[in-house]
């Protein structure tokens, strides 16, 4: 799993790669927390398009910052999704409080 | 066609991907869809999660992955020897979790459920937790 992060304005964008288990999802979490921190941002997208694997610690995480962004009000952005991690994003219910692309 | 295979492998955040792969690599065998080989992926990486995070609670341990085929079907069994779960019907409802201060989804057994054809869930408190997962390949293929 490997994490790159641009800021744009107030928009952080994630882009992630690799597989997205319980064993990275704190890391993922810490990071963008970390970001949200130090800068003032207030939208964030998520670029899916080289996860190739994600499982329910991914929802967690993704549901942990969905709230910190809805307390900015700000937006939250989940794009270029595979199948596999769209399938568990429309099982989770997130794909009807998130814009998933 | 009948063919089975045994793994045991320590209670290590970084085996779940192990083990999925290995369960992926042994369902392979059954010609499955990417969609049906993302699924067993997807419910082993739950399961084994699961051994790890709440049956051992992070201590050390040992969890056991059993895969079989039988004719068309794929069956996944693994198990822990940790804490168990007191209420089974209670740990498989959507969005419960014992630990809800780590941000988990409590979507493990929802997602084990809608995957896999059956899921059978037997936990005995301090005995450990063995789940066992059915799934019948090329139901596309044949009609069901």
């Amino acid at each position: 799993m490997t994490i790159r992060t641009e800021q744009i304005g107030t928009t952080l964008v994630v882009k992630l790669s690799g597989e997205i288990d319980q064993s990275c999802a704190g890391e993922i979490r810490s990071d963008i927390d970390r970001q949200l921190q130090l800068c003032p941002i207030k939208n964030l997208i998520l670029d899916f398009a080289k996860v190739s694997f994600m499982d329910s610690s991914g929802i967690g995480m993704i549901l942990g910052r969905y709230k910190q962004i809805k307390a900015r009000n700000g937006t939250i952005m989940i794009i270029r999704a595979q199948p596999q991690v769209d399938r568990i994003l429309e099982l989770s219910g997130l794909k009807k409080i998130i814009d998933c692309g | 066609m009948e063919n089975y295979m045994k793994l045991q492998f320590p209670a290590k955040a970084r085996n779940e991907a192990f083990a999925r792969a290995a369960a992926g690599a042994f369902a392979a065998q059954l010609d499955p869809t990417c969609e049906e080989l993302a699924d067993i992926k997807t419910a082993v990486s739950e399961a084994v999660t699961n051994a790890i995070v709440h049956g051992y609670a992070k201590k050390s341990g040992q969890v056991e992955m059993v895969c079989k085929i039988v004719q068309e079907e794929f069956i996944v069994i693994i198990e822990d020897s940790g804490e168990g779960i007191e209420n089974i019907p209670l740990a498989m409802q959507p969005l419960y979790s014992t630990v809800p201060g780590e941000e988990r989804s409590g979507m493990g057994f929802t997602v084990m459920e809608s995957f896999m054809d059956t899921l059978d869930v037997d936990s005995a408190p301090g005995k450990g937790t063995t789940i066992t997962m059915t799934k019948r390949i090329g139901q596309d293929r044949y009609g069901s």
